[in-house]
């Protein structure tokens, strides 16, 4: 196997930190490649979070968010749709695969989804392989 | 520095020489910097030579302006020569202080760059190609040219720099104030952005601010332009929101909107990252589908986002 992706994951605290939650709680087994930061609702998730994340090496960022009508500010999650929608294009034009960026509604009662979630990303970045950004940038460095 | 004359350089690296042409555009108080300060180097408007810097002494020069990016060994020599000779230095101008327009080239490689400008170039005659080699030998003599980096640096990236004056270019009445600043020793903490303001373009900008929604987003040139209201509800691209002012909101006054070249405000670190939460924000749909059919009006959000700051942005380049 060799190449274990590290995903970091920002989950709204209303809906879909809640379902990771049951999905520990319930013993739903998972890929361990995701590291998760709460965060109060995903309209929180500064682009810059996305961006640094990938900046420092991570092999994808995941964002779980309400689903669409079920937020608990209302409207937080189609603020998020809306941000996601242009980052991945983004992402896309910095050469980073647009796979490696993802949206997803979890609710809070979906344990058995946000692992599937989870295993499904984690499967496809495993089959892009890791992140060039590092490397690359430590290149860079390298030449002066 | 009473009774002392200032001694100063100005420097271009990797640069268009807009921003020499700025400090040139302070009309008559250029002859006050004249009767204030020795010019010891400026390549673009008069005489000095790299031998002479060499030859003083370290920390001999007050003050260095130094605009341009850092796109090769040349740029980052006398970049270190100049930090080595000089007090204070200044990334003066968008290309020192975030990489500019020319660090747009980050994402594409040298390889591309050096066969775009000496082999598949429209303008080169057929039989009539010429490569540069990194030595020639000319009358007995070897000649070396700086070699090309892999991609564009600002100035920060390879010398400590002491204030950032921002803009493509500055505008003159702020480079006046700069320099009037350091001759009287006025300076702020280092490290500061200085002949800026600390608040954002869209807070000086004289048009007219309601709700911000839009189904279709325009070039400025496809639409019949509002002159009293902001740019972006009107749906063309404005990068005031995330833009340090100081400018004095030259482009949105002149019906363009703002580029973006003074850089991000205070405390944000990725001004392209801080340009996609405002423009997203403003799209009027819950559709995923109609989402994109919008986005799809923004043909290059990537160049519009970091136009002046790609080496500066979290990402820096683009990746293979």
């Amino acid at each position: 196997m060799g190449f274990e992706p590290r995903i970091v994951g920002f989950l709204c605290n209303w809906c879909s930190y809640t379902g990771a939650d049951l999905a520990g709680t319930s013993r739903v087994p998972y890929a361990p490649s995701i590291r998760v930061i709460r965060v109060m609702c995903s309209a929180r998730v500064d682009p810059t979070f996305v961006l640094r994340c990938l900046s420092e090496g991570a092999d994808g960022v995941l964002v779980c968010g309400c689903h669409p009508g079920d937020c608990h500010y209302s409207e937080g999650n189609y603020k998020a749709l809306r941000r996601m929608a242009l980052l991945k294009r983004l992402v896309r034009d910095f050469g980073i695969e647009e796979e490696r960026v993802r949206l997803e509604w979890v609710s809070a009662s979906e344990g058995k989804r946000f692992a599937d979630v989870v295993d499904d990303m984690t499967r496809k970045i495993r089959e892009l392989g890791p992140s060039k950004v590092r490397a690359a940038l430590a290149a860079d460095r390298a030449e002066r | 520095m009473a009774g002392k004359k200032l001694q100063i350089a100005l420097y271009w690296g990797s640069a268009c020489g807009g921003c020499d042409v700025a400090v040139l555009d302070t009309d008559e108080f250029i002859l006050e910097v004249a009767a204030l300060a020795d010019i010891r180097l400026w390549p673009i408007a008069a005489d000095g030579k790299y031998a002479d810097v060499e030859a003083m002494a370290d920390g001999e020069l007050d003050l260095t302006l130094f605009n341009g990016a850092v796109r090769n060994s040349e740029n980052e020599h006398i970049a270190k020569l100049l930090r080595r000779k000089s007090k204070l230095l200044v990334a003066f101008g968008s290309c020192a202080h975030m990489g500019g327009i020319p660090g747009l080239a980050n994402q594409v490689t040298r390889e591309e760059i050096f066969e775009r400008a000496y082999l598949n170039n429209p303008s080169i005659e057929a039989g009539n190609v010429t490569i540069p080699s990194p030595r020639t030998r000319v009358n007995g003599r070897e000649l070396v040219i700086p070699q090309l980096y892999r991609r564009v640096y600002k100035l920060d990236d390879v010398v400590p720099v002491d204030y950032y004056v921002p803009g493509c270019p500055p505008a003159p009445d702020q480079v006046k104030t700069v320099i009037q600043a350091i001759a009287a020793g006025a300076l702020p903490q280092k490290g500061s952005v200085v002949g800026a303001s600390e608040r954002a373009v869209c807070d000086d900008c004289a048009r007219i601010k309601k709700e911000k929604k839009v189904k279709r987003f325009f070039r400025p040139w496809e639409i019949r332009q509002d002159p009293e209201l902001c740019l972006l509800e009107q749906g063309i691209l404005c990068a005031g929101s995330v833009t340090r002012s100081g400018c004095g909101v030259r482009c949105p006054n002149s019906g363009m909107p703002c580029r973006g070249c003074y850089g991000p405000g205070p405390n944000v670190r990725d001004q392209g990252a801080k340009l996609l939460s405002a423009v997203a924000s403003i799209v009027d749909s819950r559709d995923p589908e109609e989402i994109d059919r919008i986005l799809d009006g923004i043909p290059d959000f990537m160049n519009y986002a970091y136009r002046f700051g790609l080496p500066a942005s979290l990402l820096q380049r683009r990746f293979r």
